[in-house]
């Protein structure tokens, strides 16, 4: 395990490349409703599957990529340059987003007739309630690494209340948010 | 409203644009840019796309680029799209981590980055919040059996650790049931 930064790829171990790769490639076709609802699984493995990755560390490399522009599923970019620098990133990258990728092309060319089939439909609102335990399962499980490593472990939980409820009222742009926790994380308030 | 079908180069800028001006999830960005300003598909469209994309498993943006790829240049439009959604993004995560690495000793980026993950754990749950906001129309029939598949689907997750296949098939099966019982 290690984040030092190589291009180079006999510096690597093929055989972490081949693990990263099989993990994320099976993740991908049950992403439903995207990637964050892929989290508690991601974390159970890469954290005390694989043990590639602390708790903290999960929770730092989703951190980053929040603050950084583009799709959710950077985040697994993120935990695979941990595992496996730049090579790591883009083999996990490529195997979370290909298998899915080629069946939304394939559905893509009967698009006709799936897109407003009665059925179709009845499958997507069903796989709503799953979902949304998943990804409320994520913040659960993000507000608790956070608060593992911050300097006031209510503090920690009280920021994640107060940027849920803001964004739920007043929806701003999430930069400003991730701004002002920042701001806080330096001020040593969290 | 007169419609501008792009070339695959077309294509590849728009999706390198509209990857980096995402910030926490591209989705929104996307109806904006490509319905209402290239002018490249329909509303009808790019709705039927983002049905496909969203019902089906992966990153629904990336799945909503190989679909309208496919739409306007076929295979190669699709992989155009494909790269160029994700290389932009991941270019800039990778500079941010590149410094990530060389400054994890230095206490004011961990002390910093302390406050953005408490934010980021909120703005997920926000997303959960909005997602779940379809789940409560209608009378109490309706939304206590989906809201009941909310809550033990919480409960099964992070109290029981379950597993994600498991939880999918199980909760994800049952939630397929009862939308096809409501609506028929």
């Amino acid at each position: 395990m290690g984040s030092e930064f190589s291009w180079r790829l006999d510096n690597v171990d093929s055989n972490l490349l081949a693990e990263l790769a099989t993990v994320f490639a099976k993740l991908s076709l049950m992403a439903v409703g995207g990637i964050n609802p892929l989290l508690p699984e991601m974390h159970r493995l890469v954290v005390e599957t694989y043990h590639w990755m602390t708790d903290a560390q999960f929770t730092t490399l989703f951190a980053i990529t929040q603050g950084a522009p583009g799709p959710n599923v950077l985040v697994v970019a993120a935990i695979g340059w941990q595992v496996a620098g730049i090579p790591g990133a883009i083999v996990s990258l490529s195997a979370i987003c290909l298998p899915s990728a080629l069946l939304a092309g394939g559905v893509a060319t009967l698009r006709d007739r799936v897109a407003e089939a009665p059925w179709a439909r009845n499958i997507q609102q069903g796989l709503i309630p799953v979902t949304v335990g998943l990804v409320a399962a994520s913040s659960l499980l993000l507000a608790r690494g956070s608060s593992e490593t911050a300097t006031s472990p209510t503090a920690s939980y009280l920021l994640a209340v107060s940027a849920l409820l803001v964004t739920i009222r007043h929806n701003p742009n999430p930069l400003w948010l991730l701004a002002a926790g920042a701001i806080l994380g330096l001020a040593g308030v969290v | 409203m007169k419609l501008t079908p792009p070339t695959i180069g077309q294509l590849f800028l728009g999706f390198l644009q509209i990857g980096i001006t995402g910030f926490g999830g591209v989705l929104p960005i996307a109806r904006r840019a490509l319905v209402e300003r290239k002018r490249w598909l329909s509303e009808e469209a790019f709705s039927q796309d983002l049905a496909i994309a969203q019902l089906l498993p992966g990153p629904n943006i990336v799945n909503l680029s190989v679909a309208i790829g496919l739409r306007f240049a076929g295979i190669p439009g699709a992989i155009a799209s494909f790269t160029a959604i994700l290389a932009m993004p991941m270019v800039i995560l990778l500079c941010l981590l590149a410094i990530y690495a060389k400054s994890t000793d230095v206490p004011q980026i961990t002390a910093a980055l302390h406050g953005i993950a408490a934010v980021a754990a909120g703005l997920v749950g926000a997303m959960a919040w909005r997602m779940a906001q379809p789940l409560i129309k209608g009378d109490a029939t309706r939304w206590v059996p989906r809201l009941s598949l909310v809550m033990t689907s919480i409960v099964g997750i992070t109290v029981l650790s379950w597993h994600l296949l498991p939880t999918l098939l199980i909760f994800g099966g049952l939630g397929i049931f009862l939308a096809f019982r409501q609506r028929g």
